[in-house]
């Protein structure tokens, strides 16, 4: 009952393929791990990664409330409010062995109004790593469990859960426009693809190259911090362009998949600046 | 003659007066166990005979006296709105069966009126999702809905967390039920389960002709009602919860706010208009029906599926309401341990 249950719930389309595809993963999860454990010295040997979340705006830097930007459809807007779920972070090594961060330690809500949300950090085993894999938003499994398992940035109370429509609000950004009737907009954008019938589903997948910009050399006891620039331009003007008179208040209805396939490409690796020594943080 | 008058009058008196002595001992009992509730026990979770396997999953919150009594304080306490001024019990009225009796919709914050009826609150622990949309698919998370609804209590957990931790009492009731200091929304939200998992309605007369207790039986006509309900309405609204939980549009069309239901939860056209077959039990005190309260007595509710494809005479109206009547438990109503 169970596995029907989450074999429904995951990104589901076809049931049965579902199923198969689950079975597949779990199969794949247990390899892989068998494949991370044995012996290999390397492997008890932790280094750190940090994330850091820089969000621009095109060419400028966000500066949230005051300053005012232009979207490809010549309307001004302001951005006030603009969070964002990561989770499950993948790191690929240079062989294409993968390091998954234990799902629970890999939930992070991104702020732009809160400094120390701009860097998630995590343990990693030491080695070279050349891709980084996050969703943006939150998988459908924690989307679906008790709230005892719903802590830190993942409790309800943060205001990124809809409480009517249970599940994560993924991304909000929100702010100022006069192309707007009502002087604002609102962009809440979530769907995990529905509890027990198929609904929207704007779990997005980013997978980052490392190599171009500089990859991800991680030694015992030193961080390396890899730096994206998010481009909050994109949310507006990425693959769907569209204007605010249009759609000033966007949440749970269709026009959300393409604002979830927008941000989806907001993602650049800038640079990375290995073996930096752990400060007291 | 007057001797043996006297002498039986000084027993009596003595029976009086052993009588007197019980009774102010007793009371003093009462008074030193400190808690008419101490004289029965806590019981926890008790599943009727007659009743399934529970939906919730009790292993993640065990229900504690403690627990419950907490849950219970919260589910009466104005701290969870945003101006103090209303709670979960100002619209789910114990002696209604939990309902906003005599409401089409519910009045929240500020007299804000909703687009539904407040459902009852009684057996969640069978319920496979919850609202009328079936929305929320956990109990534990079901709170959170009209706690921070804008036109019901219009208030954040973060806040409500804040305003029970500078209260008095709260932090050592939260210490007692979760056995550690700290008051979370998680256990705010679990406390609240604790009270109305223990919400059941299970001792309707048709319970206990159900469970066979004390001989009691249906009258002729409550039976011949029985097997009229079983022929016409148990598919949706099955035994013993009297709802199969499915979504369904019974052709009320859409109503004044542009309700779509269950659509607005999975956005499929094929969802639209369609709202949770609510359970039969308990409507003598749950009036209005329907999802937006616009039927007002039971009637008016036959009435409607008559127009439809349920053909009944006068005689079968009359006898599937007695049966109605036999799913009403008044002791549900009226429980102590549930009221404010």
């Amino acid at each position: 009952m169970r596995y029907y249950l989450y074999s429904r719930i995951f990104y589901s389309y076809n049931m049965k393929n579902n199923f198969i595809i689950l079975l597949a993963a779990v199969c794949f999860l247990f390899s892989a791990c068998k494949k991370d454990n044995p012996i290999s010295s390397t492997e008890n040997q932790r280094g750190r990664v940090k994330l850091k979340f820089d969000h621009i705006v095109g060419g400028r830097v966000l500066q949230l409330g005051s300053a005012t930007y232009t979207n490809a459809a010549a309307e001004n807007y302001s951005i006030e409010t603009l969070r964002y779920y990561i989770s499950n972070i993948k790191l690929t090594r240079q062989d294409g062995t993968v390091y998954t961060v234990p799902k629970d330690s890999s939930y992070f809500l991104i702020d732009a109004s809160v400094e120390n949300s701009l860097f998630p950090k995590f343990q990693v085993p030491v080695g070279t790593y050349t891709k980084l894999d996050f969703i943006v938003g939150v998988d459908s499994l924690k989307n679906t469990e008790d709230i005892a398992s719903r802590l830190g940035d993942l409790s309800v109370d943060k205001g990124m859960y809809w409480s009517w429509n249970s599940g994560y609000i993924f991304l909000k950004m929100e702010g100022k426009s006069a192309a707007s009737s009502s002087g604002n907009y609102h962009f809440h954008i979530g769907g995990f693809g529905g509890y027990n019938t198929q609904t929207i589903n704007n779990i997005k997948a980013v997978s980052v190259d490392l190599t171009k910009a500089g990859s991800s050399a991680v030694q015992e006891g030193l961080s390396s911090d890899i730096h994206l620039m998010v481009d909050v331009s994109l949310v507006l003007d990425g693959k769907t362009p569209f204007s605010i008179k249009e759609h000033p208040s966007v949440m749970f209805g269709e026009f959300s998949t393409s604002i979830a396939d927008n941000y989806q490409a907001m993602f650049r690796h800038d640079h990375t600046h290995n073996f930096q020594k752990i400060a007291g943080e | 003659m007057t001797i043996r008058t006297t002498s039986r009058r000084s027993q009596v008196n003595k029976q009086h007066l052993y009588c007197i002595l019980g009774i102010i001992l007793a009371i003093v009992a009462c008074r030193k166990s400190d808690d008419w509730v101490d004289i029965s026990p806590f019981m926890g979770f008790q599943k009727a005979r007659n009743f399934p396997e529970p939906v919730y999953n009790f292993a993640t919150n065990k229900i504690t006296e403690a627990g419950f009594n907490l849950g219970k304080k919260l589910f009466y306490e104005p701290l969870l709105s945003r101006n103090n001024t209303i709670s979960c019990g100002s619209c789910h009225i114990s002696y209604y069966a939990f309902t906003h009796h005599g409401h089409t919709v519910s009045h929240g914050i500020e007299d804000k009126e909703g687009i539904r009826n407040a459902l009852p609150i009684m057996n969640l622990a069978w319920n496979e999702s919850f609202f009328w949309d079936g929305g929320v698919h956990n109990l534990d998370l079901s709170s959170v809905a009209p706690i921070e609804n804008p036109v019901e209590m219009d208030e954040k957990l973060s806040n409500i967390v804040l305003k029970l931790q500078k209260n008095k009492e709260y932090p050592g009731l939260f210490k007692a039920a979760f056995g550690t200091e700290g008051i979370s929304s998680e256990r705010m939200l679990k406390a609240l389960s604790q009270f109305m998992l223990l919400l059941i309605s299970d001792q309707s007369k048709y319970d206990k002709v159900q469970r066979g207790e004390g001989g009691m039986l249906f009258t002729a006509e409550e039976q011949a009602g029985y097997l009229l309900f079983k022929k016409h309405c148990n598919t949706c609204h099955s035994e013993p919860l009297f709802t199969d939980q499915s979504f369904r549009d019974i052709g009320l069309g859409l109503n004044p706010a542009k309700d779509y239901g269950r659509y607005d939860i999975t956005l499929h056209e094929r969802d639209k208009l369609k709202f949770k077959v609510p359970s039969l039990r308990n409507l003598k005190y749950t009036a209005p029906y329907m999802h937006d309260g616009s039927y007002l007595t039971l009637a008016a509710v036959m009435q409607q599926f008559q127009s439809g494809s349920i053909k009944l005479n006068n005689e079968e109206t009359t006898q599937i309401l007695a049966f109605l009547e036999t799913l009403n438990d008044a002791q549900f109503t009226l429980d102590k341990r549930f009221a404010e």
